[in-house]
């Protein structure tokens, strides 16, 4: 089983040499800290950043420059800022290649929830519509089940949705799936140490498990 | 050259009245109008709609506004750690539309982009889409829906900026583009306030990111406490 920091590691390996990548909060922001130096990636972020380089040294933050989780941040050799709407603007145009976020549910058709629990104090959707709405290539990072120990992933959310038919790949501390366009989460590989019984027992939705299944190489 | 210097946050706020919608610049806490809130806050209106990315922290930005009460709707993307934002909206007495944040962003920038509504894919097969036209367009060779969204035609538009000229024309630093950019294109009537005022001719043309055609009003801002809201840093070496 996989811990936060293992899910971001892994994650990382999906990030490839020349990409505009835009990281959510949470375990994706973590995913930064295992991209290889030899895989030459622009981190987006949203507020209107490309370039995104390490959190300042202390005693070094600056107001005016943070990132869309509001952290304090620094710019890198060739970053640049823009507004708001030029930034979003590159987003549904499909300038940035892959986008990580976390979720409270996916579907086995690719539908995300992830911003919003009947009942309880909403903060907002920020920019997680406006993302999934628009990337290509959007991979989710999650725990695989609740505290209760039920399934996130499943047939249809119970959630109110932030986008529809979008997430493309799933990372959990179980297991590596893909979400066909046809529907169903294909098992691609398991976490160390886990079975693929573990993983049927954690998985709510369609679940398409063909041939022998790999252990992550982490 | 026009001027539009303003001295004092009476006159840069003339005209602001009770009932009016308002955009306000800034993300989070960072590149916030903070004087141009506190000239609100001092002008004691209310019934405020505010259009804002965010919603200040309880004794800063517009939770200054907030704890007054003079604000009625929030029009916002994310409305993060405030006690008392929490507590109004919960009790009713704060009405709150939450919209996508480049939803946001776009529906500001197109009012000075001269136009009324935008389509955006944001929000399709959810709640945001309910009551709303959908219309389906073939765009980067996909075929999806879209939802119209209308341009956002303020009263006022504040925002602030680090320098600007007497004729208007404002630069950003830093990530403070942000909100204000946009909102500064949308207001009926703009005002800016910079932390630095200079005379015309003093800024590089080539340099400027809003155009002084957009602001109406220009102040130098007093004082600047441009509070951090989540401070992350490394350990020093």
């Amino acid at each position: 089983m996989l811990d936060k920091n293992g899910i971001a590691k892994r994650i990382a390996k999906e990030v490839k040499d020349g990409y505009y990548v835009n990281l959510g909060i949470g375990i994706p922001t973590l995913v930064a800290n295992y991209i290889p130096e030899n895989v030459n990636v622009v981190l987006q972020s949203e507020n209107g950043l490309l370039g995104m380089g390490p959190f300042p040294i202390d005693g070094e933050e600056d107001p005016d420059f943070i990132n869309a989780g509001k952290q304090t941040i620094t710019t890198l050799p060739g970053s640049v800022f823009f507004d708001s709407a030029m930034s979003f603007g590159m987003i549904r145009a499909r300038k940035i290649n892959l986008t990580i976020l976390g979720a409270m549910e996916v579907s086995e058709n690719g539908d995300i929830a992830n911003w919003k629990i009947p009942g309880k104090m909403v903060k907002g959707m920020g920019g997680a519509m406006d993302l999934v709405a628009s990337a290509d290539n959007i991979i989710v990072a999650m725990q695989h089940v609740n505290k209760a120990g039920e399934s996130k992933l499943l047939q249809n959310c119970s959630l109110p949705l932030t986008g529809i038919k979008c997430v493309k790949k799933v990372v959990t501390e179980l297991a590596v799936l893909e979400i066909l366009p046809e529907g169903g989460f294909k098992l691609l590989e398991r976490a160390p140490g886990v079975s693929v019984e573990d993983i049927k027992n954690a998985t709510e939705g369609k679940l398409i498990i063909e041939g022998e299944i790999p252990e992550m190489d982490i | 050259m026009i001027n539009k210097k303003v001295n004092s946050l009476d006159e840069a706020l003339q005209g602001v009245e009770s009932g009016m919608t308002l955009a306000v610049g800034g993300f989070g806490l960072s590149g916030i109008p903070e004087n141009l809130i506190q000239g609100l806050v001092d002008k004691k209106i209310n019934n405020l709609t505010c259009i804002s990315n965010n919603a200040g922290v309880d004794d800063f930005g517009l939770g200054l506004l907030l704890q007054g009460r003079q604000i009625k709707k929030m029009i916002s993307s994310y409305v993060g750690e405030n006690a008392e934002f929490e507590r109004q909206m919960l009790s009713g007495e704060l009405e709150v539309e939450l919209i996508p944040q480049g939803t946001l962003a776009t529906r500001l920038m197109a009012a000075g982009y001269g136009m009324p509504a935008i389509f955006t894919p944001a929000g399709v097969g959810t709640e945001v889409a309910e009551g709303k036209e959908i219309r389906k367009f073939t765009f980067h060779g996909i075929e999806k829906e879209y939802l119209l969204e209308y341009a956002f035609e303020p009263d006022f538009a504040i925002v602030k900026a680090w320098k600007g000229d007497t004729a208007g024309n404002l630069v950003y630093r830093g990530a403070t583009a942000n909100f204000n950019h946009p909102a500064a294109m949308c207001g009926k009537i703009t005002i800016a306030e910079v932390e630095e005022l200079v005379e015309i001719g003093e800024l590089d043309p080539n340099q400027i990111h809003t155009p002084g055609v957009y602001i109406n009003r220009i102040i130098q801002g007093k004082k600047y406490e441009k509070r951090i809201e989540n401070k992350t840093v490394q350990p020093k070496p």
